[in-house]
């Protein structure tokens, strides 16, 4: 029987959901349990209506022609999930830029700020960077292992596990649970349900790492595999907490005071580190060589690369602790180690950029390569900046502003926004077998779009950060404050509007990739001029 | 064994055989013979699809 595992197991989850309803200790718990239910119930139903009672080996769907023995249909469905989610993601930024700039827009109790603002973090981050990064890892591992996805069903699994993990993280916030760790704001039992599906996810990936028939292990697997390791163990140890009750959505940390802060920024600064860092970089090391049809320039450099950041990058979470309870000595340790990962950052930069040297002119023809030189270039500039940041005494400037925000978009939109795309871009006509994308053109003008949003929003987050602090530090000669704070948060509205224009700007960039997806999906070719007199270059026969 | 050994544990030892560990896998890196074994693997996703 053709799904007949998972229709019970399945089954058997959601009457433990009704249960965890039927007996909820709080009402947020009650109201969250029936979403679940309502979930399993749904996707139960979805299953029963494709089951086949058929013996196993007739109800086997065989190989479609053009399949290769490569495991593609997960990546498929990861590919199009990005795409949602990264949407989705974006619409909610630009919500509660537009919450801050007009307080009406925050409609109790549901869809306030201090709701919305999770659930757009971890949209963009979880939802969009998260299935952009199996969907790739899945791509990429199976490509550079010259293998098939190792555990058979595992791989869906992790797919839809994760799915469920987003849909119960997104729907907590909004019912208001929360236990307030910054990025890591679902509660215990999301939580635990979250390590189940990246256990999982690890024993596919490493199990097809194993079974490889390629000697070596390229570099993007390095990437992507520090990546999964990392988040798992930074995911258990920052979750470590105590339940109230079994059937309540409340909980409290295993540590108190600043050792509980400490650990939360340890897991925030490396859940950058690894998660928006060093999976995308192994994105970079696969994708940018193909576009490119070039190998990447130095090798070597990038295994120096791969370890400099995986010894530097897990001490640095001390830097978002400055001038707190946290001890001084780790206070600069936070910032030394933040200086230090200068150099893999410059390195692996460096790296990426010179994988194009001698094929810059396709800069001037393939939009796809413009928006990973892009992305590239964003990442030199915001682990620049980071560091710089992380500086104590810059920091005093900068701490609590929106100058932090426009760095962390600098990076998210810039870095690991456009290094999706151009990844989502090269994948999809590969994955459905198609010869190209519906419209190159769309591509350069989903370029503009975006990179003249992330433009305005950097530098309108710049300009909006060093004048809140400022403010904030501004003494008249008798030592009083000269602003009160709510007048710095009035000094901030014409930068909270043209903020929620650049947002806005990215989204429709965005969405107008998500049409190109769509049609190329569909099947269309657009016919367009070619870029610059650009003629496709001859594949040699392998 | 309290936070103060642990402290004192992790700024001398530990720092030495990380760092020891790091300079290692550098010069193992650039080892004699490697270039070649590097441009082979930074073939690895051109070879094919």
């Amino acid at each position: 029987m053709r799904y007949g595992a998972e229709i019970v197991g399945i089954g058997v989850f959601a009457f433990l959901a009704l249960l965890g309803a039927a007996f909820a200790a709080d009402i947020a718990f009650q109201q969250h349990m029936w979403v679940l239910f309502a979930v399993l119930v749904i996707s139960a139903a979805i299953l029963m209506r494709n089951t086949s009672f058929a013996p196993k080996e007739a109800a086997s769907i065989p190989f479609r022609e053009g399949d290769t023995a490569y495991m593609d249909d997960v990546i498929r469905y990861g590919a199009i999930a990005t795409m949602f989610w990264g949407v989705v993601g974006l619409l909610v930024g630009v919500v509660v830029a537009l919450q801050l700039a007009y307080p009406d827009l925050n409609i109790e109790p549901w869809f306030n700020f201090g709701r919305m603002r999770p659930l757009h973090t971890s949209a963009v981050i979880f939802a969009f960077g998260g299935n952009a990064l199996i969907a790739t890892s899945f791509y990429v591992v199976q490509r550079t292992s010259r293998a098939r996805l190792f555990g058979g069903n595992l791989a869906w699994f992790v797919f839809w596990g994760y799915q469920l993990f987003i849909v119960m993280a997104a729907t907590g916030y909004l019912l208001g649970i929360t236990q307030s760790r910054e990025y890591a704001e679902p509660e215990w039992y999301v939580d635990i349900w979250l390590t189940i599906v990246w256990v999982a996810y690890l024993a596919v990936f490493l199990g097809t790492i194993i079974k490889r028939k390629e000697p070596h292990i390229y570099v993007a697997n390095w990437f992507y595999l520090s990546f999964i390791v990392t988040i798992a163990m930074l995911h258990v140890v920052n979750n470590l907490a105590v339940p109230v009750s079994f059937v309540g959505s409340q909980s409290y940390s295993a540590f108190s005071g600043v050792q509980d802060a400490l650990t939360q920024w340890w897991y925030g600064h490396n859940a950058v580190g690894f998660f928006l860092t060093a999976g995308f970089l192994g994105m970079m090391y696969y994708f940018v060589p193909k576009q490119a049809n070039r190998p990447v320039y130095s090798y070597r450099l990038s295994i120096i690369h791969f370890w400099a950041l995986i010894f530097l990058y897990i001490w640095a979470g001390p830097h978002h602790l400055h001038y707190t309870a946290l001890p001084d000595w780790a206070q600069t340790l936070g910032m030394v180690f933040s200086i230090m990962l200068w150099m893999p950052s410059w390195g692996g930069m460096i790296n990426g950029l010179m994988t194009l040297s001698g094929a810059w002119d396709k800069l001037r023809t393939d939009p796809i390569i413009r928006m990973m030189v892009l992305a590239i270039a964003f990442y030199g500039m915001s682990t620049f900046e980071g560091p710089m940041m992380s500086i104590k005494a810059v920091n005093s400037l900068s701490h609590y502003t929106e100058w932090t925000i426009g760095h962390v978009h600098s990076g998210a939109l810039g870095w690991v926004g456009m290094i999706s795309f151009g990844a989502i871009y090269y994948m999809v006509p590969k994955l459905w077998h198609r010869e190209r994308l519906y419209s190159l053109r769309l591509v350069t003008w989903h370029f503009w779009l975006a990179t003249l949003g992330i433009v305005v929003y950097a530098a309108v987050m710049w300009v909006a950060g060093i004048q809140q602090g400022l403010m904030w530090r501004e003494y008249d000669d008798q030592g009083f404050l000269v602003y009160s704070f709510a007048e710095s948060v009035a000094a901030m509205k014409p930068y909270y509007i043209v903020r929620a224009l650049g947002g806005l700007l990215y989204l429709a960039g965005a969405l107008v990739m998500a049409w190109n997806v769509y049609m190329t999906i569909r099947g269309y070719q657009r016919e367009e001029e070619p870029i610059g007199g650009y003629v496709p270059a001859a594949q040699p026969a392998e | 064994m309290d936070y103060n050994a642990m402290r004192i544990f992790a700024d001398s030892w530990g720092l030495l055989y990380m760092t020891l560990v790091f300079i290692g896998v550098v010069l193992f890196a650039f080892r004699p013979g490697s270039r070649k074994k590097a441009e082979e693997a930074a073939q690895i996703p051109l070879k094919d699809d």
